[in-house]
C-alpha cells in the first residue's frame, strides 16, 4: 500500500487533468443545447450588447467626427477645452495617489490582523459605491456650503472649498475611495500570513517585509485597482457637477465641460471631449484586459470572493 | 467596475468573551489577536481616520441636517407631489429597468460563458463599457442614439415611439448603466458550474429543459438576484446618464437626484437633505438585501 | 468470466453480457482517447478499468454512459445496440469523481431526482418516490439525514448520496468514475470494503474506473487494464497480478522494477548475470535470442542459503517493512536496484554480499 501511494496520488493528479482542461471535449458534448439553440443565444448576446453599449460608444466617435476631422481637432484648441483637461488630471492626480495610500493601509489592516469591528470596517469602505453620486456631492455642500457646517467660519476666513477645485477634489476622492482597497483586500485575505511571518523569520524589517514580499504578491491587484479609480476619478459627473459651481475654465473638469458644451448646443465640441473621455474609457478596458491575462491568477482568486 | 458589494468573508473576530477558562481573574477584553506582522496601530488608525474625515463625517452631517427635519419633516418633503413623483420616476423605472437587466444580462452570460465564437472575448470585454463610460460621455451618447434622429430613435419614430426625452428614454439609460452588473455577478457562477452536475443530471433522465430549470437556473439564481439588487441600487442613484436623456420634466421624466439638484440650485437645503435621506435611506436597504442574500446563498449551497 | 477482452470471443453467451462494446473509438480532434476497445461485462459483476492517466479510461466509462458520442464501435446494453440511445434514456447510473450532488438540493431530493425528472406518467406516485428515498437512504446507511444539504455532509457521506442518486433510478449498469478518488486513505478503505458488499447484495452490473491498483485488484471481480485507448488485459485480479499478458501490464501491475535483459540459447542474460533457465515469454513462445525485459517485483527475488544457486549481489540499503526487512540490492552493471524481502528474523546490513535466486520470471520480448 505505502508503495503505491505515491503513484496514485500522482496518477490522481495527471487523472483529474485532461478531463477539465481542453474545452474541445466540451464542446459537442451531449449535453448541449442544440445547434440552432447554441446559434439563438450567441445572437441575442451579440444583440444585447450591441444595441445596448456598442452603439452609443460608435455614436460618440461619429458625432464627434460628425464635421471632419478639422472641426474635431479644432475643438480642443479651446482654452476652457485646455482647462477642463488640466483640471480633471489635476483631480485624478490628488484623488488617485490618496485612494491608493488608503487602500494599501486598509488591506494591511484588514487582512493581516484580527480585530473587533472588521467587518463593519469592511462594510464602510464599500458606502460611497452605494450611494448616488449627487448624495456624495451634496454632503459636503452641506459640510462646506455657504450655509453649511464651516460656512461661516470658511466664509470668515476666506477659504473656499465648494464651488471651487477643493470641493472637486474631495467629492471625487469620496467616489473613489473603495476602488483599490477592494480589489486588494479579498486576495491578501486569501494569502494570509505566511510568507509575510516568513520573511519576517529571516530577518526582514517590517518595511522591507511588505515592500518585496506583500507588494509582489498583489502587484497586479493593485494596478487594477488603480486603474478602476483612475478611469473613475477622471469620468465622475454627478458628484463634481453638485460641488462644481459649473465656472468655466476654473471649476470644469471634462465630464462637467462636455455638459456645458452639450447644453449650449455645440455638440461636436461636446462629443470632442466625450471622445476622449470615451478614449480612457477604451484604454482602461484594453488595460484591464491585458492585466486580467497578465495577472489572472491573482485577480481570477480576488473575484471570485 | 466589478460589482462586489460588501464582499469580503471576513470571519467574526474571534471574541475572547465566547471561550476561555473561567478563572478567578476575569481575562482583559482583547480587541485583537496577537501577531507578529507589525504595523497594525498606523494602518488601522490611517485607515479609520481616513474613512472618518471622507465618508462618515460628510454622512453624519447628512444625517444631522436630517434629523434636524425630523421623521415628519422628511416625511413631509417626500410627500410633495413633486418629490413623490421623482421618486416614483426614480424607484419603477429602476425597477423595471433591473428586472429586465435580470432578464437578458443571463442571457448575455450564458453566451459568453458557454460558447465559443469568433469575437467573444472582444464582446466580454465590452461588457464592462457601461462601468468604464463616464456618466456624462454615456448620457449624451445615449441621447444621440436613441433620439428621433438618431440610428435607434429614428427607426422607432414612424412607428410612433419616442424614447429619448420620455420615461422611456429614462428606462433604456438605467438598462445600459445595470447591465454589467447582472453579467458580472452570474458569469463566474457559469463558469464555475461544475458541468458534471448537468451530466449528473441527463444520466438521471432529465431532459435538456428540466436540467436547465432544475439545477442549472437554481443555482444561478442566487447571483441574477444579487445583480439585479445591485443594478436597481446603482439605477437609482443614476445621474449622468440619465439627465440627457430623460427630458427632465417635472413630474413626468424627472428623476430623484436631479431634483436634488434643482432643489439645491435654490438653495433649498433642507429639501434636498430631506430627498437625499429617503435616497440613501433605501440605498441602505439595498446593500442589506444584497449582504442577506449573499449570506443565504453561501449557506444555502455551501460556497459562492 | 467467459469472455475475454477479445472482440472475437464477444459474440458468444450475449444473454448474460449487459454492456458489450465493439470496437470502441473516441479522438478529441486529433489525438484518439480510444482505439478500438472491445470490451464484454457480464451481468451482475463488478469490473475494474484500471490504467495510467491519459489511458482512456473515464472517456470509456463517459462513452458508454452516453456522455460522449463515439468517433467508431457499437456499445450494446444487454443485446440492444445502445450507440446511438441517448445519455437520458440509457438508464446508467452514473457516479461522478466530484458526486456532482446538486447544491440547492437536500439530500432526499438529491435522491429523488431522477425519478421526479420522469414523464408524468412514468412518474411514480409521490408516496412511492418517498419510499424509495427512505429504503435507499437505508441502503446507504444514511437514514435521518435526508434533509441536510450537500454541504453540510461528509466527502464519505455525499459519495453514498451520490450512489444512492444513481440507484434511485434502477439503472441497468452502474457507471463510476473515480468512486474513491476524492477520498482520505481511510475512508477510502471503509467505503471500498462496503461498496463490494452492496454490489454482493443489489447484484447491479457495475463498472468503476481507477488509477488505484490495489482499489481494482481488491475490489473487482474482474480487472481490464488500459493503456493508450486499447484494452492490454482483461482477467480476474489473480490472472492479471499472476500472469500479465504484456510488458506493460507487468510493469504497471505490482511494484515491479523494470531491467533491460537479453534472451541467449543458454537462458536469460541480464548485467554480467546468466540466468540458467529457459525464457518463455508471458504469452507461451521460447526465446532464444534478441533483447527483452525483465520485470521484478520485491517477492520475485529471494535469498538462497548457499553458494551455488542464484546470483551475487550487493546490499545498499535495508530498511523495515512491515514485519520484515526489505534489503535494496544491487545486480551491478548500471542496472536500476532491486527490493528483495528478507526471511522474517533475517538481518543484513549495507555492503553484505548475497546470493539470490529468481522465484518468478516476467520477461518480455523488448
Amino acid at each position: 500500500m505505502s508503495e503505491t501511494l505515491p503513484r496514485a496520488a500522482v496518477g490522481a493528479c495527471l487523472d483529474a487533468m485532461p478531463r477539465h482542461a481542453p474545452a474541445t471535449r466540451r464542446r459537442g458534448g451531449v449535453i448541449d443545447e442544440s445547434a440552432p439553440v447554441q446559434t439563438a443565444l450567441v445572437a441575442a448576446a451579440v444583440g444585447i450588447l450591441a444595441l445596448l453599449v456598442v452603439l452609443p460608444l460608435l455614436a460618440v466617435f461619429t458625432e464627434a467626427l460628425r464635421r471632419g476631422v478639422g472641426h474635431y481637432l479644432e475643438s480642443f484648441a479651446d482654452a476652457d477645452t485646455q482647462a477642463a483637461i488640466r483640471l480633471t488630471l489635476m483631480v485624478a492626480g490628488i484623488a488617485v495617489p490618496l485612494n491608493l495610500v488608503f487602500g494599501l493601509a486598509a488591506a494591511w489592516a484588514i487582512t493581516k490582523f484580527e480585530f473587533v469591528g472588521k467587518s463593519l470596517l469592511v462594510t464602510l469602505i464599500d458606502v460611497p459605491f452605494s450611494v448616488s453620486p449627487v448624495v456624495s456631492g451634496l454632503v459636503f455642500v452641506l459640510l462646506f456650503g455657504a450655509q453649511g457646517v464651516f460656512g461661516e467660519w470658511l466664509a470668515a476666513h476666506d477659504v473656499q472649498i465648494v464651488f471651487a477645485v477643493p470641493g472637486l477634489v474631495l467629492a471625487t476622492v469620496f467616489v473613489t475611495v473603495p476602488f483599490v482597497a477592494r480589489e486588494l483586500i479579498p486576495l491578501m485575505q486569501e494569502q494570509g500570513t505566511s510568507e509575510e511571518e516568513a520573511a519576517l523569520t529571516l530577518g526582514a524589517s517590517g518595511l522591507r517585509t511588505f515592500l518585496s514580499v506583500t507588494l509582489p504578491n498583489v502587484k497586479w491587484a493593485l494596478l487594477y485597482g488603480v486603474l478602476l479609480c483612475n478611469a473613475r476619478a477622471m469620468g465622475e459627473f454627478g458628484a463634481v457637477s453638485v460641488v462644481s459651481g459649473h465656472v468655466r475654465g476654473l471649476t470644469n473638469t471634462m465630464p462637467l465641460h462636455v455638459e456645458i458644451l452639450y447644453n449650449e448646443y455645440n455638440f461636436v465640441a461636446a462629443f470632442a471631449v466625450a471622445s476622449l473621455l470615451a478614449g480612457l474609457a477604451l484604454v482602461t478596458l484594453v488595460a484591464k484586459s491585458i492585466l486580467e491575462w497578465r495577472g489572472g491568477d491573482q485577480l481570477e482568486r480576488s473575484r471570485r470572493i | 467596475m466589478i460589482p462586489r458589494m460588501a464582499s469580503v468573508p471576513v470571519q467574526a473576530a474571534s471574541g475572547p468573551m465566547t471561550g476561555g477558562p473561567t478563572l478567578t481573574s476575569v481575562p482583559p477584553i482583547r480587541l485583537r489577536r496577537r501577531s507578529a506582522l507589525p504595523g497594525f496601530g498606523p494602518t488601522l488608525g490611517f485607515t479609520v481616520l481616513y474613512l472618518s474625515l471622507v465618508v462618515l463625517v460628510p454622512l453624519a452631517v447628512l444625517v444631522l441636517r436630517a434629523s434636524g427635519l425630523g421623521l415628519a419633516g422628511v416625511w413631509a418633503v417626500a410627500m410633495s407631489p413633486r418629490v413623490l413623483a421623482a421618486l416614483q420616476v426614480s424607484f419603477g423605472l429602476s425597477l423595471a429597468a433591473a428586472t429586465v437587466n435580470a432578464l437578458l444580462g443571463p442571457v448575455v452570460a450564458w453566451g459568453l460563458t458557454r460558447y465559443h465564437f469568433p469575437g467573444r472575448r472582444l464582446l466580454d470585454a465590452i461588457v464592462d463599457l457601461p462601468f468604464a463610460l463616464p456618466t456624462a460621455v454615456a448620457g449624451i451618447a445615449l441621447a444621440a442614439v436613441w433620439a428621433p434622429n438618431g440610428w435607434i430613435g429614428g427607426l422607432l419614430a414612424p412607428w410612433g415611439v419616442q424614447v429619448a426625452y420620455t420615461p422611456l428614454g429614462i428606462f433604456v439609460a438605467l438598462v445600459f448603466i445595470g447591465l454589467p452588473f447582472v453579467v458580472r455577478t452570474v458569469q463566474p457562477v457559469l463558469a464555475d458550474l461544475d458541468r458534471e452536475i448537468e451530466e449528473a443530471s441527463a444520466t438521471l433522465g432529465a431532459s435538456r429543459r428540466q436540467t436547465v430549470w432544475r439545477v442549472v437556473a437554481p443555482t444561478v439564481l442566487p447571483a441574477v438576484l444579487t445583480g439585479f439588487a445591485l443594478a436597481f441600487g446603482r439605477a437609482v442613484g443614476e445621474y449622468g446618464s440619465v439627465i440627457f436623456i430623460a427630458g427632465n420634466m417635472p413630474f413626468r421624466s424627472e428623476i430623484a437626484p436631479l431634483l436634488i439638484v434643482v432643489r439645491l440650485e435654490e438653495f433649498d437645503y433642507a429639501g434636498a437633505t430631506a430627498i437625499a435621506t429617503v435616497m440613501l435611506g433605501i440605498s441602505f436597504l439595498m446593500l442589506l438585501a444584497v449582504n442577506l442574500l449573499q449570506a443565504w446563498s453561501r449557506r444555502r449551497l455551501g460556497h459562492v | 468470466m467467459a469472455i475475454s477482452s477479445n472482440g472475437h470471443a464477444a459474440s458468444e453467451a450475449s444473454g448474460t453480457v449487459a454492456i458489450r462494446t465493439e470496437g470502441l473509438a473516441k479522438a478529441f480532434g486529433a489525438t484518439a482517447a480510444l482505439a478500438g476497445v472491445d470490451l464484454a461485462v457480464e451481468a451482475g459483476e463488478l469490473v475494474a478499468l484500471l490504467g495510467p492517466s491519459g489511458s482512456g479510461k473515464t472517456t470509456l466509462l463517459r462513452v458508454v454512459a452516453g456522455l460522449e458520442q463515439p468517433t467508431g464501435g457499437r456499445i450494446f446494453f444487454g443485446g440492444e445496440d445502445a450507440t446511438f440511445v441517448p445519455v437520458q434514456a440509457r438508464r446508467v447510473g452514473f457516479v461522478f469523481q466530484s458526486y456532482a450532488l446538486f447544491k440547492h438540493m437536500t439530500v432526499a431530493e438529491n435522491i429523488a431526482y431522477g425519478l421526479r425528472v420522469r414523464p408524468r406518467r412514468a412518474r411514480p406516485p409521490r408516496d412511492a418516490i418517498r419510499r424509495r428515498v427512505g429504503e435507499l437512504l437505508d441502503l446507504v446507511q444514511l437514514a435521518g439525514l435526508e434533509r441536510r444539504f450537500p454541504s453540510q455532509l461528509s466527502g464519505g457521506q455525499r459519495q453514498r448520496v451520490a450512489l444512492a442518486r444513481a440507484l434511485a433510478v434502477e439503472p441497468k449498469v452502474l457507471l463510476l468514475d473515480e468512486p474513491f478518488g476524492a477520498l482520505d486513505a481511510q475512508v477510502r478503505r471503509d467505503l471500498r470494503r462496503w461498496l463490494r458488499e452492496l454490489h454482493d447484495r443489489t447484484g447491479h452490473t457495475t463498472l468503476f474506473v481507477t488509477h488505484d491498483q490495489d482499489e481494482a485488484l481488491e475490489l473487482a471481480d474482474r480487472v481490464a487494464i488500459m493503456h493508450r485507448g486499447r484494452i492490454e488485459q482483461v482477467g480476474t485480479p489473480d490472472e492479471i497480478y499472476d500472469h500479465p499478458a504484456t510488458a506493460f501490464v507487468a510493469g504497471f501491475v505490482g511494484d515491479a522494477v523494470r531491467l533491460p535483459a537479453a534472451a541467449e540459447a543458454a537462458g536469460l542474460r541480464v548485467g554480467a548475470h546468466m540466468i540458467p533457465s529457459p525464457v518463455v515469454a508471458a504469452n507461451g513462445t521460447r526465446r532464444d535470442d534478441g533483447p527483452a525485459v525483465l520485470f521484478v517485483r520485491p517477492h520475485d527475488l529471494v535469498p538462497v542459503a548457499d553458494h551455488v544457486h542464484g546470483i551475487a549481489v550487493e546490499i545498499a540499503a535495508v530498511r523495515r517493512a512491515g514485519s520484515g526487512h526489505r534489503a535494496e540490492v544491487m545486480l551491478g552493471h548500471g542496472l536500476p536496484p532491486v527490493d528483495v524481502v528478507l526471511p522474517a528474523g533475517r538481518t543484513a546490513r549495507r555492503g553484505d554480499r548475497i546470493r539470490v535466486a529468481f522465484a518468478n520470471l516476467r520477461v518480455f520480448p523488448a
